[in-house]
């Protein structure tokens, strides 16, 4: 009955002020396309000095961070250590008080709103899995699907048996086979999780940010989500926040962690040199 | 195959359902209410067939509630608004139909002679033709629910916030138009109207035929809903109701398509309000007054939100219920209808129709 009185899903940080009210919101059609995606030098997102300030208090404090094409990074870091404002940076759901977002070579993140963010190639996962409910797990898919997003295209929208096709793939490597048919209220946490990242697949992103992917899982599940990621890491980027340590070590064996403290970098290296580093260990242990 | 919203809209029942509500008010209420004579028992008689028209013009508001509040989340507390302007658009054209035939025999409708106005306003010119007068219909509640709705999703003003506005808005256009300077009526706004592109207003095959176009409008408004909640576009308004970030996170803006179907909802209100004044024969102020469009959400609700057809159901039943309360006990219609609506919310929080569907598939799933 509360549909009348719904808000929006969880919009931390963003209402301390710097809404995203402010953005470009019209009705034109979102300008970039992933396609056109400058990586010359191999970096696929640059942060550059960000500063985000919510009345004084710095969430993000002169955080500098790259991110190659094809890497699977992990971010760790205690809580407030502004993981969650990093990623709302990204997406464009909050501005930056100062510093540049770049998206390959070219893309200025600070002058897109979210939706023509989400069709340059940058997708995200929520803390929260949030998925269609009311709708199956098929048409979850069928909506995140990369297309011509418009009104009147979706109205006539026909699905063809190339994009069915691509929706039966990513069922099947989400392990959702059998569920296209239900409701997506009706899948398990964890179920709800794959959905969800089935469906930033589905707009075929280069840049996957995901936010506690891990979280409420149980082990089996957490396990399989690691070989999904580990899978996907490659022929996407992904970026994994996560405070799940033996999940960490599941994806990160070879690879970069960076962790994060007050809004900036505390350490980056492999897990082990970010484990070993003092101030990691005083951050982590207390002083 | 795809089960959770398309499925039910609608099964051969339903489609068979319509069928024959089409033969019933085209084809078997014109002969009852013109052919068989009014002493048989089978006679339906005028009174009848007015009602049952200004019933369904309600169910085509409602249907219109529903695209908005139902699919979208939108709950609008304000469409009484755009009701009362297609009505205001149809009774200009009303009103200058009568021509000399009104209390002062002169050029001027009768409200504007009393007011001693010597000439029409600007606004009126060209509402002599019918065909200026629809597209009024049309543009002026439409153009206002575009630019309102453009605003208001722009800055993303929703759930509560957004109704309180609506209501605000109804209640100033309510304001306006009690004033006798609007040029509208004031208060008893347009009334004795005469005649319809040179028909009798009053003669019982007039009302057949507006009964018919009712009818008909309400069909198409069934069927345009049917194909616009079946469409992917009525899976992203869904999608915008249940989770409104993931939709924009998922690359779709949802401005244009909250402003697509909130102009509709309106315009399709405005054909209402159109069909409604030539057969009830009076526009006034009232109808824009928050209890009316507070009204409207009622029927949506009790019928079952999200499910189209219910919403008609819902119009239906209350319209039906009030008609005979309001005569049985003219002071506790108002009293009733918020008992109706709290039972409602209750124990049918989604409505007769989504009651009955989850009874209808317990039985499937049993069998």
């Amino acid at each position: 009955m509360n549909a009348a009185v719904r808000t929006d899903a969880p919009r931390q940080g963003a209402s301390l002020g710097t809404s995203s009210t402010e953005r470009a919101v019209g009705l034109e059609r979102p300008i970039e396309d992933s396609r056109q995606l400058d990586t010359r030098h191999g970096v696929i997102l640059y942060l550059e000095d960000i500063t985000v300030s919510f009345d004084g208090f710095k969430a993000i404090n002169h955080l500098n961070l790259a991110i190659d094409r094809g890497e699977l990074r992990a971010i760790i870091g205690p809580n407030g250590a502004g993981k969650t404002t990093m990623m709302d940076v990204i997406t464009g759901k909050t501005r930056p008080t100062a510093g540049r977002a770049f998206f390959g070579q070219t893309i200025d993140l600070a002058r897109l709103n979210e939706a023509q963010i989400a069709h340059a190639g940058i997708g995200r996962k929520f803390q929260k899995p949030t998925v269609f409910e009311e709708l199956t797990v098929f048409e979850n898919l069928e909506l995140a699907m990369k297309t011509d997003k418009r009104v009147w295209a979706s109205l006539f929208f026909r699905l063809t048996g190339e994009a069915r096709a691509r929706i039966e793939a990513r069922l099947e490597l989400i392990g959702l086979k059998e569920h296209a048919q239900r409701a997506a209220g009706l899948l398990s946490h964890g179920q709800k999780q794959w959905l969800e990242i089935g469906m930033l697949l589905m707009q075929e992103p280069q840049l996957l940010l995901l936010d506690e992917p891990a979280a409420g899982m149980t082990d089996e599940e957490t396990e399989r989500s690691g070989e999904l990621f580990l899978t996907l890491a490659g022929e996407y980027t992904l970026v994994v926040v996560e405070h799940d340590m033996d999940f960490i070590k599941q994806i990160s064996a070879g690879r970069r962690v960076t962790c994060l403290h007050e809004g900036s970098v505390l350490a980056e290296g492999s897990l082990e040199q970010v484990q070993n580093n003092e101030r990691v260990i005083e951050v982590y242990l207390g002083r | 195959m795809n089960k959770t919203l398309t499925a039910r809209l609608f099964g051969p029942k339903a489609w068979a359902a319509l069928l024959v509500f089409a033969a019933v008010t085209l084809v078997m209420v014109p002969v009852l209410n013109l052919a068989v004579p009014a002493d048989s028992a089978f006679h339906l008689s005028t009174y009848w067939v007015t009602l049952i028209g200004k019933i369904m013009c309600y169910a085509i508001v409602a249907l219109a509630m529903d695209l908005v509040w139902g699919y979208t989340g939108i709950l609008s507390l304000g469409h009484g608004i755009f009701f009362a302007l297609g009505g205001y658009g149809m009774g200009m054209y009303l009103m200058r139909a009568i021509g000399r035939e009104g209390n002062y025999q002169s050029d001027l409708p009768d409200f504007m002679v009393f007011l001693n106005w010597k000439t029409l306003p600007w606004y009126w010119q060209g509402t002599e033709h019918f065909l200026w007068a629809l597209a009024l219909v049309v543009l002026v509640p439409g153009l206002l629910a575009f630019v309102f709705g453009y605003f208001a999703f722009r800055s993303r003003i929703k759930g509560v916030y957004f109704s309180i506005i609506t209501q605000a808005l109804t209640y100033a256009a309510m304001l306006l138009f009690f004033r006798n300077e609007t040029g509208f009526g004031g208060n008893n706004g347009f009334t004795d109207f005469k005649r319809i592109l040179g028909f009798a207003i009053t003669a019982p095959e007039t009302r057949v035929v507006l009964f018919g176009l009712t009818a008909t409008a309400l069909m198409g408004a069934l069927l345009l809903g049917r194909f616009i909640v079946t469409s992917k576009l009525g899976r992203v308004l869904a999608a915008i109701r249940d989770a409104e970030s993931r939709v924009m996170f998922s690359g779709y803006n949802p401005l244009p398509y909250k402003l697509f179907i909130w102009t509709l909802s309106a315009v399709l209100c405005a054909i209402a309000g159109a069909l409604y004044v030539p057969q009830v024969g009076i526009i006034n102020p009232g109808e824009m007054s928050p209890a009316n469009s507070i009204e409207i959400a009622i029927w949506t609700a009790v019928g079952g939100r999200g499910t189209l057809i219910g919403p008609l159901i819902g119009a239906g039943l209350i319209n039906g219920v009030k008609s005979w309360f309001t005569v049985a006990f003219p002071e506790y219609w108002l009293y009733f209808l918020g008992l109706i609506f709290i039972l409602v919310t209750l124990w049918l929080p989604r409505g007769v129709v989504g009651q009955l569907q989850s009874w209808f598939s317990k039985k499937e799933k049993r069998a």
